[in-house]
């Protein structure tokens, strides 16, 4: 059986997928809820591939030794990755169990079924009737969430729990040189490794304060180690880079224009800060963590502590909202050190929001340099360069743990700079870097950078963000110097029909050719997600006057057969909104020494009253499903940026579009 | 030892009087439901009504509110029953995360008992210190607007 689904070859037993608990069909995955609906999905397609209507289904959160693992939780992949597993899994249910009505006596059948049986081996029934897919099903996991019933993983509250805090240096680099050997605080006791320190103590309240009282007790050794925030573009370019041939087709004949893109470091900032929980008992060390990849951070886990990774098990459990790798397997670390103090107590720890604004992975700054060649409306040739840290450092990666806390023990676990996803995975750096258009040799190149003291890794459609907007902010400066309206010089080179589709229904819904106020402009991005996902295009209406108010965003998107389609449009508008933030507003600020923007009123995020209106509207199609999450960050971006420019005639490129950088653009245009 | 009430019933705490409402709610209550998002009253998430004003109760000490009412996102929803702002947020599927919509419930039920004819802008002027990262915000000023027609 060729055409089985690698997510069942590599998790081959029944068990490891379904049990029965409750008069209830429990299905195990190894995607986690990040905030995104995923689990709700799972369960329509789990729901319909077993037969069975979806109250009957209920979701077990991943598990290293109790599901299966299906890697990370990640790249708008999961209903792709786990929907044709489960689907497997449900056929061959059915095929030994089946009928599955009534469900009282299906669910007993499949409760005797042994859960060694071998996935790959059976011959599973004929496609099920599709019952719950394709319906927009309410959130499983909403009512515990919007009713404050515990939920997230600083809930939890096991039997005899103690709370935990970390001490974070002040600065990347810095070393703790003094802490007095008999250092006290009321209710706590310290934990200390190298410059790794902390404290765990039975009362939140207590540890809160001792935190306070150990950072006015401790001494470190600072240095200025950061650049220049004001000067990011130069700095990315200064070697040494590794170097990233995306496609060579020889540079462009003539260049007929030439401009350059930037963004600056940009932060997840999930509304919770991140958490761990972990206990040593009886020879194996249990985690409890909101990481994106549990199976991943037990391997992190093992490896820096020198562990066998059967005596590891991590389970997930949610957190807020998750955009990327965060600091959640570094909080799940910090927990497994302080709970190494306490053998036999779970401690769960806590980073405070000035950390997880600080010292969680940055997205990177990034800067590109874009030309063409140009001959009577039609583009003739394109070179592409873009400079950027890596985009991923998830644990594991360069065969290092990648936590954070291991680079501050007295034996240091080596931290080094980030690299990126391999290229068929989308690549980091270079995600969408290559134009879908029809634009004649393409040379694309990417630079990563290879040292910084700046720790970065993936944040929601990684590179994609700054290349979209660059590419897309560049065709219509192309369009404006070819005197062909942006949305027609854009079908002219696209051949591909759905992108074209995906275009022309995002102008004619927003209504493309109707009159504006002054000072009020209209913007198109379009993109395909990684080459190979969601044909995403967005059109913006933007008000410019003390800065730059985004009113309107018309999202059409192509994602095939969508599984819960109100879910769907969730997480477009949700990105979308999510977008605007990064674009209009956001942008880490640092000195010499340290990361300053630490808190809500440093690093300030769109508030409801910025919020843009967003309509969504999803191409009807049968074609094979493929994720939603990512799609509108890049055309989001450039949809502003272009609508900036039709009402300003102002064109600006480097974010945020705030005044500052506006006005920066008026004086360069001058 | 401090006495309030909370959510209709008087409890006696033993914590200090300058630990925060936040935690004394979280850690010696067990009710979880205010979440901790910054600490600093920033964003919104631990929102709780005293006696009729919405304040964060990460930056509240519980002497600040001995004696005083104190209603949290658990004691919104009566008898099993949600209240209109979190049926309609259900009703509307307005939330990812969630993680900042007990603090949104908070703020935006004692907007809609103020001012039951409450507006869009005006529901957006009112979530000004609530912090959304996933990009709900459009959609929880609709269910806030559909529960102000409920109610």
């Amino acid at each position: 059986m060729s055409d089985l689904p690698a997510h069942v070859i590599d998790n081959p037993h029944l068990g490891t997928w379904l049990s029965v608990a409750d008069g209830l069909l429990e299905v195990h995955v190894g995607k986690v809820e990040l905030g995104q609906g995923i689990l709700t999905a799972l369960a329509q397609i789990a729901a319909d591939a077993l037969g069975v209507p979806l109250p009957a289904i209920r979701m077990v959160a991943a598990h290293t030794t109790d599901g299966p693992d299906e890697g990370l939780t990640a790249g708008s992949l999961s209903v792709l990755q786990a929907g044709p597993a489960l689907r497997h899994v449900g056929a061959v249910v059915r095929a030994l169990a089946g009928p599955s009505e009534p469900v009282t006596s299906y669910v007993e059948r499949v409760a005797a079924l042994d859960p060694h049986t071998d996935l790959t081996s059976v011959a599973p029934a004929g496609a099920a009737e599709t019952r719950s897919v394709g319906r927009s099903e309410a959130r499983l996991d909403l009512p515990d969430k919007v009713l404050g019933r515990p939920r997230y993983l600083a809930d939890l509250r096991p039997e005899g729990l103690l709370h935990g805090r970390v001490l974070r240096p002040p600065s990347p680099g810095a070393r703790l040189v003094e802490l007095d050997q008999g250092w006290k605080a009321t209710g706590v006791e310290l934990v200390r490794d190298g410059s790794f320190v902390g404290v765990v103590g039975e009362r939140e309240a207590d540890v809160d304060r001792a935190l306070e009282q150990l950072r006015r007790d401790t001494t470190w050794a600072e240095e200025d180690s950061l650049p220049d925030e004001d000067d990011l573009p130069a700095w990315l370019r200064e070697g040494p880079h590794e170097v990233i041939e995306v496609v060579d087709e020889g540079a462009p004949d003539e260049v007929a224009l030439t401009a350059s893109y930037s963004r600056p470091f940009l932060l997840h900032a999930s509304i919770a800060p991140s958490v761990g929980m972990a206990v040593w008992r009886d020879g194996v060390l249990h985690v409890w963590s909101h990481s994106q990849g549990i199976h991943a951070l037990r391997d992190a886990i093992a490896q820096a502590l020198e562990l066998a990774r059967e005596d590891v098990a991590v389970e997930h459990v949610e957190n807020a909202g998750c955009y990327g790798h965060n600091a959640a397997d570094d909080a799940a670390f910090d927990a497994v050190l302080l709970a190494r103090a306490v053998p036999g107590r779970p401690v769960q720890s806590r980073w405070t929001r000035p950390d997880e604004l600080t010292w969680g992975p940055l997205s990177s700054a990034m800067t590109a340099t874009v030309s063409a060649g140009l001959v009577d409306g039609r583009i003739t040739g394109w070179a592409y360069d873009v400079w950027s840290q890596g985009h991923t450092a998830r644990p594991g990666f360069r065969g290092t743990p990648g936590l954070l806390a291991g680079a501050h023990l007295a034996v240091p676990v080596p931290m080094p700079a980030a690299t990126d996803p391999p290229l068929p995975g989308g690549g980091g750096t270079t995600r969408n870097a290559v134009p879908l258009y029809d634009v004649g040799p393409r040379r694309v190149t990417g630079h990563r950078k290879a040292r910084t003291p700046l720790r970065s890794s993936a944040m929601r459609a990684l590179g994609a963000h700054l290349n979209v907007f660059a590419i897309e902010s560049f065709m219509d400066e192309l369009a404006e110097t070819a005197g062909v309206d942006p949305v027609r010089f854009r079908l002219d080179h696209l051949t591909d029909p759905r992108a074209a589709h995906v275009v022309e229904t995002a102008a004619h819904l927003a209504g493309w050719d109707d009159p504006l106020p002054e000072d009020v402009g209209r913007g198109l991005g379009f993109a395909r997600y990684k080459d190979n996902g969601a044909w995403c295009a967005v059109v913006a209406e933007v008000a410019v006057g003390s800065n730059v108010r985004v009113r309107r965003l018309t999202v059409v998107a192509d994602l095939g057969t969508v599984v819960n389609p109100d879910g769907a449009r969730n997480q477009l508008e949700g990105g979308a909104t999510q977008a605007t933030s990064w674009t209009v507003k956001e942008r880490v600020r640092f000195d010499r020494r340290r990361v300053t923007s630490d808190d809500w009123e440093r690093y300030p995020i769109l508030s409801f009253a910025e919020a843009p209106l967003v309509d969504v509207h999803l191409v009807e199609s049968d074609a094979p499903s493929i994720g939603a999450g990512e799609a509108a960050q890049g055309p989001t971006a450039a949809a502003i940026a272009n609508a900036v420019h039709g009402a300003l005639r102002v064109r600006v490129r480097d974010l945020p579009l705030t005044a500052e950088s506006i006005v920066r653009a008026i004086e360069a245009q001058e | 030892m401090t006495e309030l009430t909370v959510n209709g019933a008087p409890v006696t705490v033993a914590s200090d009087g300058d630990t925060p409402l936040l935690t004394v709610l979280r850690d010696e209550l067990g009710l979880v439901g205010s979440r901790f998002g910054c600490g600093q009253g920033l964003c919104g998430a631990c929102f709780v009504n005293v006696d009729g004003t919405v304040m964060p109760a990460c930056q509240t000490p519980l002497g600040q509110v001995a004696g005083q009412g104190v209603t949290t996102v658990e004691g919104l929803s009566r008898d099993g029953t949600p209240h209109p702002v979190q049926q309609a947020i259900l009703d509307r599927q307005a939330a990812q995360c969630g993680f900042c919509i007990s603090g949104i419930v908070v703020r935006a039920a004692a907007l809609l008992a103020e001012e039951p004819d409450a507006d869009a802008d005006r529901v957006a002027e009112a979530l000004d210190r609530n912090l959304c990262r996933c990009g709900a915000q459009r959609r929880i000023i609709g269910a806030v607007l559909a529960a102000r027609d409920l109610t």
